[in-house]
């Protein structure tokens, strides 16, 4: 199995405050990996790495090294714009721009340089089936975003990020803002998903992690205590601080 | 055409990969019935002993499925029909892997009985054996398929089997006790007819698991 990434001995600091201490990780490729852990143990900080948002926090330092696909993405020459290109976030509160589902949809593209209307079409369609969105809105796609469900919000949001072909998508707590019906449906789509893509979550619903993702990672106070295939955390967790945190004796 | 997304791919992915395992191992277990009685109607040796090496392939799919179980537990949290379906499926692969058991006890038979001069054909141990198949192939099925009705009829079908042991049974012993020459081949017939009818008893509880898993209640207190 190939490792999309591979993370050896991050640090990051905010200021002096160490947020990230020493992780090491590989995130294989095609699978879903759970980032879980109590609220501020730097699991949003950690996926903001691996697109180098995390470069945009004023303050912020990275020691330590990411490779994706075998090159270091903190080298000085790395092309930052390519790597995001490949590598597409999604957040927790669906955040479509004030405009048409099909604009929504054509806004990376077109950034990268597409504008042959037939090719455009094209992306809308597929990105739209990819998400399972499209015989809802097929008819209406010059509707305003801003009136669909948060569920259709957030699958139009991933659908824009599918639109220019990444092959990675980090999912900061996706569902958090959605209602039980959408999360499943959010839930059911990832796993679709990552047929074709790797995918890299943030959740705080530890049955979420469970349900839906291959490997899971659980952070404590800046440090990656364990990672190991879900069933295996799930079941019978190597870190006694693993384990009582499952089984909900903290959090 | 658009993607049919459902609201649980992979748990039902993870479903269907056990029901594949369940019935390969089911396969496996039909066939031990027909081959230990075969074994014993044709003095074959070499069939009885593969029964007896091939119980293993059964106990290491069984511990395939439990752990299968196990993990989809742990990661699904499964409720309501999912839950006891998981739960059944612990159970029942239990009985299965007994009945694989009792297939080696046969095929043992089978060797003790190799240098004894058979004092009749057999006719209805191998019938015993065909329904006793049937039975646990029917059973396996109707948990597979989610069939209440075949259920049902598959429990039914245990007062035959019962009825046709206590013939042979008496048959057998009345010949044990009036001709000690064919003693011994008797009782181990009767004793081969008893794991028999075991066996026939264990595809009765595979189909009380399929309704408990159904519709949450005990066959037995229906
Ligand atoms: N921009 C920032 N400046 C300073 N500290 C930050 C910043 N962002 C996050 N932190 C701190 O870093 C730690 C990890 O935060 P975060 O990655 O958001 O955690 P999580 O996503 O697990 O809830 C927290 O203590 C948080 O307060
Ligand atoms: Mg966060």
């Amino acid at each position: 199995m190939e490792n999309k990434f591979t993370v050896r001995g991050l640090n990051l600091y905010y200021g002096d405050f160490q947020a990230l201490k020493n992780i090491n990780i590989d995130i294989p490729e095609h699978k879903v990996t759970a980032l879980i852990g109590p609220s501020g143990c730097g699991k949003s900080t950690f996926l903001r790495t691996l697109d180098r948002m995390q470069d945009t926090v004023e303050g912020a330092r990275v020691e330590g090294q990411i490779l994706f696909d075998g090159e270091d993405i903190y080298r000085r020459d790395c092309d930052v714009i390519k790597l995001r290109k490949k590598v597409g976030m999604v957040f927790q509160s669906p955040n479509p721009f004030p405009k048409s589902i099909y604009e929504n949809i054509v806004y990376g593209p077109r950034v990268h340089g597409i504008t042959e209307k037939k090719k455009l079409d094209e992306i809308v369609e597929r990105t739209l089936k990819e998400v399972a969105l499209w015989d809802e809105t097929k008819d209406r796609l010059n509707d305003s975003a801003l009136g669909m469900s948060g569920g259709q919000q957030q699958r139009l949001c991933i659908a824009r990020c599918l639109a220019v072909e990444p092959e990675v998508i980090l999912m900061d707590e996706p569902t958090s803002a959605l209602d039980p019906v959408a999360t499943a449906k959010i839930e059911g789509l990832m796993h679709e998903l990552s047929k074709k893509y790797t995918i890299v979550i943030v959740t705080h619903n530890m049955q979420q992690a469970g349900r839906i993702s291959d490997q899971t990672a659980f952070f404590l106070l800046g440090e990656l205590l364990e990672v190991n295939p879900t069933d295996k955390i799930f079941s019978d967790p190597d870190n006694i601080k693993t384990e009582e945190y499952i089984s909900g004796r903290f959090g | 055409m658009e993607q049919n997304i459902t609201f649980r791919p992979k748990m039902d992915d993870e479903l269907q990969a056990i029901d594949n395992k369940v019935l390969s191992m089911a396969e496996l277990v039909e066939t031990q019935i027909l081959n230990a009685v075969k074994a014993i109607k044709e003095k074959d040796m070499k069939l009885a002993r593969d029964i007896i090496d091939g119980d293993e392939e059964i106990d290491d799919l069984e511990d395939k499925i439990n752990n299968d179980c196990f993990k989809f537990l742990a990661t699904q949290a499964p409720l309501a029909s999912d839950l006891r379906y998981a739960i059944s499926i612990m159970k029942m692969i239990r009985d299965i892997e007994r009945i694989g058991d009792h297939c080696v006890d046969i095929a043992k038979f089978a060797i003790r009985l190799n240098d004894k001069e058979y004092y009749k054909e057999l006719i209805d141990l191998p019938r015993m054996a065909g329904m006793s198949t049937q039975m646990v192939s029917d059973a396996i099925r109707s948990f597979v398929d989610k069939d209440l009705r075949l259920a049902r009829r598959v429990w039914k079908k245990d007062d035959e089997i019962d009825e046709l042991y206590k013939f042979v049974l008496e048959e057998q012993l009345g010949v044990a006790g009036s001709e000690p020459e064919k003693a011994e081949c008797a009782v181990q017939f009767a004793f081969v007819a008893e794991h028999l009818e075991r066996i026939a008893d264990y595809a009765t509880n595979i189909c009380e698991e399929t309704v408990f898993m159904l519709e949450g209640k005990d066959l037995t207190k229906i």
